[in-house]
């Protein structure tokens, strides 16, 4: 079923990696950086699958490939786990334009460790003590070495492993568990701890991120402190803990997956462009920025 | 100086950097969708031309640099020290060949040149681009060969040498890019 979520909410989210914005004419609220508390209190309540396809808003992401606007499609299979709903993103994107556009895409699945340790040698399960940040630092051109693993993973990983990934569609799973994000942990085949979470790329170019959801309300709850007591270490606003979410999950979430694509960056690749704004009709509120 | 935080890195803008002031050429946005965000910087160490790619969490700030361009008249040579001054105040500013650089052979006198001060002192000189100067030193000129191509070296009132035209000779006036170099013509006037 598509739902049509409010863009504007009474609180965002704590994630250290992501701002709301806010509204200067209306303190409290929230513009919303994805439609995912609200469909996931629809799921809680007995909705089945349900999808949205909207505007979401994230403070300071800007660049070639992001804008602080831009269009998320999400959504949610209950009763499916993060494989069989990665093969219906594969599907998705193949019908919608790729089998026009490249009939001959190729289509790959790795887990995370595999392409981080070709690209680095390094496991990133489990990186002998200073490594990553070592390599980080060699990457960054200064010293990395007071950085913490999760934020090495996120350097090396979009200036070392990213550019190297398979071309066409390449499907990443079994991502560490430092970057869980809300996503359940499960162990590996090797028995490490690995969080259920998968993205896809497309010539390197991330294009969706999902996972098999976290439907544990204590651990939820616990990771939400969590990201408040790294935003406080980071200096960074904390962010008030979505009650009405946490209490619909408390009634229950049932077992599923989900995922959000952004389709701008599938417009990009559909259409061959450089950057993300050689999609979108109108950019000048953010010209100035 | 203010700080400048990597959402106000602009193509151009002079930051301290390593204790080096340096210009910024680049600044690319990176970030992966759950993770933490960075600037890809390239910058211009404008001590050494160098250039450096760093890499800087998405919000950290560097501090600005003293560093101005100014248009100034080049003045004279004492041979250790090259002499400019600002055509509004008559200030004068000295530099070294270290500061002058590559500038030297393209200087000559009542030019206007860009002089970039750095803490209030010359870090850098970038001449004209284009320049006007005297064929002082070359083979003499062969006529009727101007369809030919051919260039020989010639030494300029400066002491730059450049290829011209075999047609060229002593006491003709050319004009040369100095960015590379090259011979663009002879002078008209």
């Amino acid at each position: 079923m598509e739902i049509d979520p409010p863009a504007l909410g009474s609180t965002g989210v704590t994630d250290v990696h992501i701002e709301s914005m806010r509204l200067a004419g209306m303190p409290g609220a929230y513009l919303q950086t994805s439609p995912e508390y609200y469909l996931k209190r629809l799921l809680a309540r007995g909705f089945e699958a349900v999808y949205s396809l909207g505007k979401a808003f994230r403070q300071g992401e800007q660049g070639r490939y992001h804008h602080p606007e831009f269009t998320l499609l999400e959504w949610y299979r209950p009763g499916w786990d993060e494989y069989r709903l990665m093969a219906e993103v594969q599907e998705l994107i193949v019908a919608t334009g790729a089998r026009e556009q490249r009939p001959k895409l190729a289509v790959s699945t790795h887990s995370f460790s595999e392409v981080f340790a070709d690209a680095t040698g390094i496991d990133p399960h489990a990186p002998p003590p200073q490594t990553l940040q070592k390599l980080a630092s060699d990457i960054a051109g200064r010293d990395c070495n007071h950085e913490d693993d999760s934020i090495c993973l996120d350097l090396i990983f979009s200036l070392r492993v990213e550019p190297v990934l398979p071309r066409g569609l390449c499907f990443l799973h079994d991502y560490p568990v430092c970057q869980a994000a809300l996503a359940a942990t499960a162990e590996n085949a090797d028995g490490q701890v690995v969080a259920r979470r998968f993205e896809v790329f497309w010539d390197g170019l991330e294009l969706a991120n999902g996972y098999f959801e976290l439907t544990d309300v204590e651990e939820l709850g616990r990771r939400f402190q969590a990201d408040n007591q790294r935003r406080l270490t980071r200096g960074q606003a904390t962010v008030p803990v979505d009650e009405k979410l946490l209490a619909a999950i408390n009634e229950g979430l049932p077992p599923c997956a989900g995922v959000a694509l952004g389709v701008d960056r599938l417009l990009m690749k559909f259409t061959g462009s450089e950057a993300i704004q050689q999609v979108l009709a109108f950019t000048d509120p953010f010209d100035l920025a | 100086m203010a700080s400048y935080s990597t959402n106000e890195f602009r193509s151009g803008l002079k930051v301290m950097l390593d204790g080096d002031p340096c210009a910024i050429l680049e600044n690319e946005f990176v970030k992966p969708g759950k993770g933490q965000a960075f600037n890809r910087v390239r910058l211009r160490n404008l001590k050494t031309g160098r250039v450096w790619e760093r890499t800087f969490r998405s919000g950290e700030s560097l501090e600005g640099a003293d560093v101005v361009d100014k248009d100034m008249q080049y003045l004279y040579t004492d041979g250790e020290h090259w002499h400019f001054m600002e055509p509004d105040t008559f200030e004068q500013h000295q530099a070294d060949a270290a500061v002058v650089g590559e500038a030297a052979p393209w200087l000559s006198e009542q030019d206007t040149c860009v002089v970039t001060l750095y803490n209030g002192a010359p870090l850098a000189v970038a001449p004209p681009n284009h320049v006007e100067l005297t064929i002082v030193e070359t083979d003499p000129g062969l006529k009727g060969d101007t369809a030919q191509g051919g260039t020989k070296p010639a030494t300029l009132s400066t002491g730059a040498v450049v290829k011209v035209p075999l047609f060229l000779n002593e006491g003709e006036v050319v004009r040369v890019d100095t960015r590379t170099g090259e011979y663009l013509g002879r002078a008209r006037d």
